[in-house]
């Protein structure tokens, strides 16, 4: 293995959603959609976007957000940090 | 009178608003890569797709050369128009406030629309007159305008709704039917319609379009003089 490879690295998964309260028509039409297929009961669905990424300094995941990875007017984020074992 | 108007990969209506531009003065292409904006008076960031509109519309472009060049230029009081995807970069850029989100109508729609002014003799609305109506196409489908409400009552007080759908005809669900914003000092003006693509009874479904280029010409002229 090169020796680069061995900079520690963590792998991290950012999950975005529209903020609770804004319409999100996307989630709308697969809840509609849902029922037509057969499967009844559903509510609340929302669609979000997943990013998931290695960084070498966990920190930056934070600024990344703000600045690209969501828009905080509009979305709320989640940054989850993975196991990189598994 | 020089318009800039910028290019993006994925823009699709820079050569529209060229033409529509060159109506009224004189106007230059500037690639996204350019830091250099040749000295225009006004920029025009165009519809279409920046950057395939990848992570959210405008996330991206709002992070180009040209784009740092266009802030600048907006924080020395130039003038920057923003249509459809460019009012999007430009919401993105924090040169206005605000997002735009996907339509309520969850459809791609092309329509023409009736727009009425709701602030006039600005520097984007010289040329027209308050409560006018304009006949002007829309043509996307994250069009939906979004500011939450104490912004949106500074904005309305400080005059920066400068544009609205017509009663009944705000399909893309927009908070207060708005059309089009402008930021505090006024310099910055984005809009979802494409006046560009309305500077042509012909092919345009009318001319009214002209007005906003027009608008912009006068205002340089008489800053120029």
């Amino acid at each position: 293995m090169a020796l680069q490879d061995r900079r520690a690295r963590v792998r991290a998964r950012v999950l975005i959603r529209p903020k609770a309260g804004i319409l999100d028509p996307q989630g709308a039409a697969v809840e509609r959609a849902l029922p037509a297929l057969g499967f009844a009961n559903v509510a609340n669905v929302h669609v979000g976007r997943l990013v998931e990424l290695d960084v070498e300094d966990a920190a930056q995941l934070e600024p990344m957000c703000q600045k690209l990875l969501a828009n905080p007017l509009v979305e709320d984020y989640e940054v989850q940090l993975l196991d990189p074992n598994s | 009178m020089l318009f800039g108007v910028l290019q993006f990969p994925g823009s699709c209506d820079d050569l529209d608003a060229l033409r529509a531009a060159r109506r009224v003065g004189d106007a230059e292409l500037i690639w996204h890569r350019d830091r250099d904006l040749k000295g225009a008076d006004a920029i025009i960031v165009p519809g279409g797709f920046s950057y395939g509109d990848y992570l959210r519309a405008g996330a991206i472009a709002r992070f180009s050369e040209a784009m740092e060049s266009v802030i600048s230029f907006a924080e020395q009081g130039g003038l920057v128009l923003g249509i459809c995807n460019g009012f999007q970069v430009l919401c993105e850029a924090g040169l206005l406030p605000g997002a735009l989100l996907p339509n309520a109508n969850r459809h791609f729609t092309f329509r023409q629309l009736e727009l009425e002014i709701l602030s006039a003799g600005g520097p984007f609305t010289r040329a027209c007159s308050l409560g006018e109506r304009l006949s002007i196409p829309v043509k996307h489908a994250w069009g939906r305008y979004y500011a939450d409400d104490r912004t949106l009552r500074a904005m309305d007080e400080g005059g920066q709704l400068v544009l609205r759908y017509a009663p009944g005809q705000n399909f893309n669900g927009s908070a207060h039917d708005i059309a089009g914003v402008c930021n505090e000092r006024g310099n910055v003006f984005g809009l979802m319609p494409h006046p560009e693509h309305a500077v042509d009874e012909l092919i345009g479904g009318s001319a009214d379009g002209l007005r906003i280029f027009e608008s912009m010409r006068m205002t340089v002229e008489a800053v120029n003089a």
